[in-house]
Formats: structure tokens, C-alpha cells, sequence
């Protein structure tokens, strides 16, 4: 299908250091969540000195099936969660692991979130992928192998040996260690 | 990823730059490395849908939300949330919050020396209407001084957050007043390097709507990524 472009999209504003006071109501929702084992992610976000980020807001995008009627009708969305950075820069958030899901030529993708990222000093929001170590999906997923090797694992959560279902992943704004972020 | 289409990029200079020394707190808290293209998949290409019921009768009406009625000047704000082929985006959630008249947030890191309203709490949430429209019916923000540099001050402004159909037409933004001569001084409002674009984020007066007597109305139209002709669902585009 051609699409022909007449508006141009709205620009993006900096999410302000306030936003807690109209965006923490959606946060502290009720969550539904499809059925599937629940992870945690927790870390931390840093910018280019190293210094926490105390007023960052992430939100965490999952895919749900196309065919699961049940969760697009409820009033939480399913697959979704935002969250908000502590005054050590710290985040936590828990939610069903996101499935597998395909390209449009069929090829997989490893289990991955979409994460949004807006705070004070960001004119427009950051959009990364967050992955899980160990899966075997991850050596051939399509949009991993786009970026070269050495930045992969920044976006891959790591694995704490004490408990399974968590994994820790940072968000690094600026610098060596500096996250891979995707072009919109 | 020969047959995998990529997220599109804004047209140029319609959006900020993440780099932009003016703004102070963009500089360390901005990426330097070459960003990635993002192949545009079933994760992009869907996104959340909020349901009626998260949504509160006097939410859209931020001066009806305590005992007494807050200071200031009783505005609408209203408009319509459009996708890029100009239809109507139905259901999206519409999220504001704002300082008082004053120019004071309710919020601890606002110290700015300027009196809280114990009947304003500031923030509105509202789902759009089968034709994309959203209303707020609320106060004026003031003006505030920030610490961005010498004499720094916002010009009058709402912050609005919007989900539409995808993640991808996620917007986070600020809605300005017409005839604010603060704008042109803004390094926040300057960050759009298109002029157009920027201006585009300034509301206008709309007497049409206004009340006799009671509320003037400001009219803003909020342009989303991405064509929602079949909003909500996964596209095969």
C-alpha cells in the first residue's frame, strides 16, 4: 500500500522533571497480565557522568498475542507497565516475560520489550529493546545481528544466579558502555 | 532483514535533537553513538489499549477535582488526535499535568517560591471520542522561573502524554498559549529547529468554544506517527 503522508507528527517536548503528577495514576493501576512465567527486571539509569538518573520514567512494551481477544479488552493493557526511577536512579519492574515473536517472513524473534525512555534533558524519548540472557533465540534474533557485536550486550538483560526469574539491565545514556538506541 | 521494513524517521527538523546544548540537561543526559535502525515488527507495529474504566467522570476536569474551585483563569483546552493521514484516532489516552496559576506544580522538587492551591492538583487524564476529540477543562498555568540559565523562564504550558495506535505513535509534549512572548526565549520550545513545527505546538484562541461569561477555550491538534486506519490492531502494512 503507498501511504502518502499529509500531517507531520507533532513534536516531541521534554517530559519535565513534574510528570509523577499526571503519570503516576496509570502506573499504580491495576495490572493484568497474560498467562506465562513472570520476570523481574530490575537496574539502574545512569547518564554520561555516571550519576543516577533520579526522574526517569521507562515503559516496557510486549506484544500479545494477535489473537488474544481477552487482553485487548482489558482495562490495563496487557503487556504494558511504566515505571519510574528511584532517587538512586534505580527501577524495578515485574511483569509476564514476553513470547517469542515472528518477522513478517516468519523468522523468530527471541523474547524481547520494546522500552520507552523519557525524563527531564530528553527532548524526545529513547527507544531501546530489552532481551534475556540465555535464551537461545537471542544468537539468531533478526534485530540483535543488526548491531555490531560488542554493543549487543547492552541490550540484554543478565541473569542473577540467585533467583531465575530476575534479571538486571542498566540503561547507560551516554558514554563506552552507552546503551543501544533505536532511530525514529 | 531484506524484506523487513525499518521504523521511519521524522522528517528533518520536525522533531528535537536529543544533543541540544541550550537545553543544560540534554548534554549528559543525551546518546552520542549512531542510532540504530529498528526493523518494524509485530512489537512496533501494536501497542496498549486503555480501557473506560481507568478513567474517572471529573478526570478531564481539573477544576472540579477538590472542595472549592482553584484561582486563576478557567480555560478549555480541547482538540482533536489525528494520525498522518488526518483521521481521527479514537480511543487514544490523553494524559496533562501542569502547573497553577501561580506557576507552582504540586510536586517536591518544585520549590519555586509561589503558593501551592490546596484546590489544584494539576493533572487530567481523558480517552479520545470516536472522532479523535479530547476536552480539559482547567486554569491557566502561570509562568516559572528554572534554573536553565540566567533569568530563565518557562512560558506558559501544559505537558500532555499520548498513546495512539502503536507504540510507535507514542508522544510526549507540551502544549503552549498563543502570544506568549516568552516562547521565542524558551531553549525548550527552540529545540524544534523547523519553524513551523515548533509553532505547531502553540494552541489558539477558539471563542467559538469559549463560554460567555465563564471560560475562554484554547483549540489543539495533536498529530500522531503512523496511519491508524485499523487502530488498535496489528497492520499488515
Amino acid at each position: 500500500m503507498t501511504s502518502t503522508s499529509r500531517l507531520i507528527p507533532t513534536g516531541s517536548q521534554t517530559v519535565g522533571p513534574y510528570f509523577h503528577i499526571g503519570l503516576d495514576a496509570l502506573a499504580q493501576c491495576a495490572h493484568q497480565d497474560m498467562a506465562g512465567e513472570t520476570v523481574r527486571i530490575h537496574g539502574r539509569v545512569l547518564d554520561g557522568n555516571g550519576s543516577a538518573v533520579p526522574d526517569a520514567m521507562l515503559e516496557f512494551w510486549c506484544s500479545t498475542p494477535a489473537n488474544d481477544d481477552a487482553g485487548r479488552h482489558c482495562e490495563f493493557p496487557i503487556g504494558f507497565r511504566r515505571v519510574a526511577t528511584e532517587v538512586d536512579g534505580s527501577f524495578s519492574v515485574e511483569m509476564t516475560k514476553a513470547r517469542a515473536v515472528p518477522l513478517d517472513d516468519g523468522r523468530m524473534q527471541a523474547p524481547h520489550f520494546l522500552v520507552l525512555i523519557f525524563m527531564r534533558g530528553l527532548l524526545r524519548h529513547l527507544i531501546t529493546r530489552v532481551y534475556f540472557a540465555g535464551e537461545a533465540g537471542n544468537v539468531a534474533d533478526p534485530v540483535l545481528e543488526t548491531i555490531p557485536i560488542e554493543r549487543r550486550v547492552t541490550l540484554i538483560a543478565q541473569q542473577k544466579s540467585d533467583t531465575a526469574q530476575t534479571f538486571e539491565w542498566n540503561v547507560v545514556l551516554q558514554g563506552a558502555e552507552e546503551t543501544v538506541f533505536f532511530a525514529w | 532483514m531484506s524484506e523487513q521494513g525499518t521504523v521511519r524517521i521524522a522528517p528533518q527538523g520536525t522533531q528535537p535533537e536529543f544533543h541540544y546544548p541550550p537545553y543544560v540537561s540534554s548534554i549528559a543526559r543525551s546518546p552520542r553513538m549512531p542510532l540504530a535502525l529498528l526493523a518494524e515488527t509485530m512489537t512496533e507495529r501494536t501497542g496498549p489499549v486503555f480501557g473506560h474504566r481507568l478513567i474517572r467522570p471529573q478526570d478531564h476536569d481539573l477544576t472540579a477535582q477538590h472542595e472549592g474551585d482553584p484561582l486563576g483563569e478557567r480555560i478549555y483546552v480541547h482538540g482533536r488526535v489525528l494520525d498522518e493521514d488526518g483521521r481521527p484516532v479514537c480511543g487514544a489516552l490523553v494524559e496533562v499535568w501542569q502547573a497553577n496559576a501561580a506557576g507552582r506544580y504540586r510536586h517536591k522538587v518544585d520549590n519555586h517560591n509561589a503558593p501551592l492551591d490546596p484546590n489544584f492538583s494539576g493533572a487530567g487524564r481523558i480517552l479520545t471520542d470516536e472522532k479523535g476529540y479530547y476536552i480539559f477543562k482547567t486554569i491557566k498555568p502561570g509562568a516559572y522561573p528554572w534554573g536553565n540559565h540566567y533569568n530563565a523562564w518557562r512560558p506558559a504550558h501544559i505537558h500532555f502524554s499520548i498513546f495512539g495506535a502503536g507504540i510507535l505513535s507514542r508522544l510526549v509534549t507540551q502544549m503552549y498559549f498563543p502570544g506568549d512572548p516568552l516562547q521565542p526565549l524558551d531553549p525548550i520550545f527552540n529545540s524544534i529547529p523547523d519553524k513551523a513545527a515548533r509553532n505547531r505546538l502553540v494552541s489558539r484562541l477558539d471563542m467559538e468554544r469559549s463560554e460567555p461569561g465563564t471560560a475562554l477555550a484554547f483549540k489543539w491538534d495533536i498529530v500522531l506517527r503512523g496511519h491508524g486506519d485499523t487502530p488498535f490492531e496489528e497492520s499488515s502494512r
